[in-house]
């Protein structure tokens, strides 16, 4: 029972760590059109991501995995049931990560404006379907007793995975201007800073929404009601939030990175927490659920698997802030790769 | 179609892409930590050239190498998931310590060396590298592993309807994977020597820097000829062991019917699966197989008909695969002692230079073929022996699936075309475009 629980909330910080590191990137991305104006200005974006995407994007992998490992009977039903939605990412991604390498292989403005917007269309696409997903997962999915979905593509599409969808897409997009804020200079930064301070509000409007939404249309806040203390990670979300617009103000743009990355992660938690034991509800019994208790692995296997986890994953932050600390000088015209 | 033959369409297209780009990473990744060595400590500049120039094959290969794993990371979730649910606890760690272990290393320092020629001494640079090359080879040992367990599973037991783990140290100890990694590892890096070989043999026939390629392609003559025969004499290890645990699949390599002693090896023969038996057979060497397969020339070999056609895998091509692998090892260890003989008269041989030059694909070749008989000859297997591919497949729309291998057949191909259209231009243009 207690290794059950400390995957589950594992998996949820693997999910939180995701969407804190390659959002940015995917933020960064779905700006691109906007803020570049010009070519040395995409350049600069996209080199303001350039050393650490690759990186940020294993974190994925290894949400993957780890969902594999010790929670089999979810990875088996979660991705067969999101099949499209999970493909139309996968697409997205590719698209992505082969852009970043090609487009400045060939000059020409044709061909880098080909790779230009599959690097949109790969940072919001899955920005945006995370969202949906996630959402419609706090909500219930249509899924039988056998974890057979019963629904379409379309079924995720509903009003409240919507509003999820929009949410993440805002998240990472103030994440991604305030990342480019901390790391480029000139005109571009203050377009950067000024984009973080407009989309700013609409983040928290749309938070709010959700927010409220989810009372009605989840059961996330079961947990919360049962154990009131709980709502401090909401509260320190909503400080977070806010703290992105002091800090913001202040010009202090690392840290009202930090902040927004508090945020992201303090939302994953939001929903986690709200979740537990279920990982993936179904909408048609509550009784059909997966949950941590009856999807997971064996004792032997979580064991093992908690072993490698806590070897491994603070070596994998040590090295990957090594990386980050390197990088943080503002990226400037001499020494971009892509 | 239905669901099963969709996604079995669809995974070997996927697998089989990705593998186009996979042994060029494990093996180049090696070949370029050792060019960046020689310069980290003599600092001649022709190897800091080489390091960049085939460190720039080197990462447009990757990049597309990196995409296409990431589906296949999904795949067993999204097209398999009967079988996740059975394997899940034992396959699923395999992939989870491949990505923990591996994968984090290897991609976050991709980042570095690319971008950390300014930032970090030209020591450190060169570890960095090192680093890399390790964990993509590491990333091959845990998914070997992996498929390892699939063609011969051990260390478990069948308990709630599922593998359950019981022994951690068998599945990674799997006689069946230390053998794949053996063989999958020097063939990559034999791959890689062909690649380098080949390409510096086009400059070196248009006598371009000459000093350049020439020492290019000696890297490559001895990586290559080492990873030759090693692939060869392992390779026959690999089989008597497949004799021993999958004799179907031994059977329809060497499509096999009747079980006999001193069974011999066909120069040619053309399976003929209807009738049971082959159309033609020419060129018996008597006893070979028993060689091959037990390391006695007089042993007893089991036929396919041993075996309830059920239980068969499709012969025609686990058989042409085999014979296009072992034709393939073969000319390439050939071709590297010839290598050996004229490695000082290069100009002198342009025939030779020409041919090393047409050779590149064929290694490629030979790695699919490879792929395509340890899979295929698997069959119906999914887990040798436990499940049947039939069962393994997700309850889902053949719809959906007819649209994802859709997609897959023509973003996939159209990456590949452009992957490989950059490889070859910068691959002509030579060491002094990478100046920068
Ligand atoms: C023998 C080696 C080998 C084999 C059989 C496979 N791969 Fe692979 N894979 C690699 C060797 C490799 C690699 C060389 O390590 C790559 C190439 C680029 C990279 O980052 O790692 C890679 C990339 C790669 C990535 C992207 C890693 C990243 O973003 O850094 C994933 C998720 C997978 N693979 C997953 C798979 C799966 C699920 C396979 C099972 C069918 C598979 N690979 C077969
Ligand atoms: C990268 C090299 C590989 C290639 C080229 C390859 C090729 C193939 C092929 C050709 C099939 C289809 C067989 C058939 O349908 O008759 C197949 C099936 C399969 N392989 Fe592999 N394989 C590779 C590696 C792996 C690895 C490393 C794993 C496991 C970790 C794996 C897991 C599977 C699974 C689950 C199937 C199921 C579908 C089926 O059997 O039809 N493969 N593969
Ligand atoms: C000429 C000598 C060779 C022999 C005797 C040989 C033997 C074998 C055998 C018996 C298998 C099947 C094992 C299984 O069922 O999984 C195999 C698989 C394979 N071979 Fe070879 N091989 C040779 C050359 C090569 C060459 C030259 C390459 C590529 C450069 C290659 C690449 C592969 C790959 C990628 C696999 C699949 C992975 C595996 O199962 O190990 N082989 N080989």
């Amino acid at each position: 029972m207690l290794l059950e629980s400390i995957w589950f909330f594992l998996w949820g910080l693997l999910w939180a760590v995701y969407f804190m590191t390659d959002g940015f990137d995917l933020g960064i991305g779905s700006l691109l059109p906007f803020l570049g104006k010009t070519e040395e200005d995409r350049r600069v974006m996209v080199n303001a991501t350039g050393p650490l995407w690759d990186g940020n994007q294993v974190w994925l992998l290894s949400a993957g995995g780890v969902t594999f490992a010790a929670f089999p009977r979810v990875y088996a039903v979660m991705f067969s049931s999101l099949y499209s939605a999970l493909m139309l990412i996968l697409f997205a991604l590719i698209l992505r990560g082969v852009a970043f390498e090609f487009r400045g292989k060939v000059d020409g403005p044709g061909w880098r404006k080909l790779w230009d917007a599959c690097i949109f269309i790969g940072s919001f696409a899955p920005a945006l379907l995370f969202g949906v997903a996630f959402a419609n997962i706090f909500q219930g999915i249509p899924i039988d007793q056998k974890g057979v979905y019963q629904g379409t593509l379309f079924t995720l599409l509903n009003p409240y995975g919507l509003i999820g969808g929009v949410l993440f897409v805002l998240l990472f997009l103030v994440h991604g201007a305030l990342w480019l804020s901390a790391k480029t200079e000139g005109e571009l930064q203050t377009r950067a800073a000024s984009a973080a301070a407009k989309i700013w509000p609409v983040e928290v409007a749309v938070a709010v929404v959700f927010l409220a939404t989810s009372f009605f249309t989840t059961r996330l806040y079961a947990n919360y009601l049962a154990n009131p203390l709980l709502f401090a990670v909401i509260l320190l979300t909503v400080a977070a939030l806010f703290g992105i617009r002091v800090f913001l103000a202040k010009k202090a743009f690392f840290k009202a990175w930090f902040a927004s990355a508090l945020t992201i992660v303090g939302a994953t938690f939001y929903g986690v927490i709200g979740l537990f034991p279920n990982m993936f509800p179904s909408s048609m019994n509550p009784a059909w659920s997966l949950t941590a208790h009856n999807a997971s692995s064996t004792q032997l296997t979580l064991k093992i698997m908690l072993v490698v986890v806590i070897i491994f994953v603070p070596i994998v932050l040590a090295y990957q802030a090594w990386a980050y600390n390197l990088f943080k000088t503002k990226v400037t015209l001499e020494d971009l790769a892509y | 179609m239905d669901v099963l033959m969709l996604s079995r369409l669809q995974f070997t297209a996927t697998t089989i892409f990705h593998f186009f780009f996979v042994p060029l990473t494990l093996g180049l990744s090696v070949l370029v930590a050792i060019m960046e060595t020689q310069y980290a400590r003599t600092g001649n500049e022709t190897y800091l050239k080489m390091t960049r120039f085939w460190g720039k094959l080197f990462l447009i290969n990757f990049a597309v190498g990196i995409v296409t794993g990431i589906t296949l990371e999904f795949q067993f979730g999204t097209n398999w998931s009967g079988y996740s649910a059975y394997v899940g606890d034992i396959f699923g760690s395999l992939l989870a310590i491949e990505a923990t272990a591996a994968f984090f290393l290897e991609s976050t320092l991709i980042g570095v060396w690319v971008f950390g020629w300014k930032k970090l001494s030209r020591r450190a640079h060169a570890v960095v590298m090192w680093l890399m090359a390790g964990a993509s080879n590491l990333s091959a040992i845990w998914i070997l592993t992996a498929n390892g367990w699939m063609q011969q599973p051990v260390g478990y037991a069948i308990r709630n309807g599922r593998a359950e783990l019981t022994d951690f140290a068998a599945v990674v100890f799997n006689t069946f994977s230390l053998l794949q990694i053996l063989h999958v590892v020097p063939a990559a890096l034999l791959l890689a020597a062909f690649f380098i070989m080949g390409i510096s043999a086009y400059h070196l026939l248009r006598q371009q820097n000459v000093d350049f390629f020439t020492r290019s392609f000696r890297l490559g003559l001895v990586v290559g000829t080492i990873a030759s025969i090693w692939v060869i004499l392992e390779g026959d290890m690999h089989a008597k062991h497949v004799t021993k645990v999958q004799p179907a699949k031994l059977a329809a390599m060497e499509s096999l019917w009747n079980t006999t002693s001193r069974a011999p090896v066909y120069m040619v023969a053309v399976p003929d699966e209807q009738n049971e038996r082959n159309a033609v057979e020419i060129g018996a060497i008597p006893g070979l197989l028993s060689f091959l397969g037990h390391g006695d020339f007089s042993a007893e070999v089991k036929g396919l008909k041993e075996f309830p056609k059920s239980e068969r895998p499709p012969v025609l091509l686990t058989f042409l695969s085999f014979r296009v692998m072992v034709t393939l090892g073969t000319y390439f260890a050939v071709m590297m002692v010839i290598g050996i003989f004229i490695r000082k008269r290069l100009m002198e041989n342009p025939w030779y230079l020409k041919l090393m030059m047409l050779s590149i694909p064929l290694p490629f070749l030979a790695h699919t073929a490879g792929w395509v008989l340890a899979e295929v000859g698997r069959q119906p297997w999914i887990v040798y022996g436990l499940m049947k591919t039939a069962d393994a497949v997700s309850p889902i729309a053949a719809s959906q699936v007819a649209v994802s291998l859709v997609a897959f057949i023509l973003v996939y191909g159209l990456l590949g075309a452009v992957g490989y259209y950059l490889i070859g231009k910068h691959a002509r243009l030579g060491p002094e475009a990478v100046a920068e």
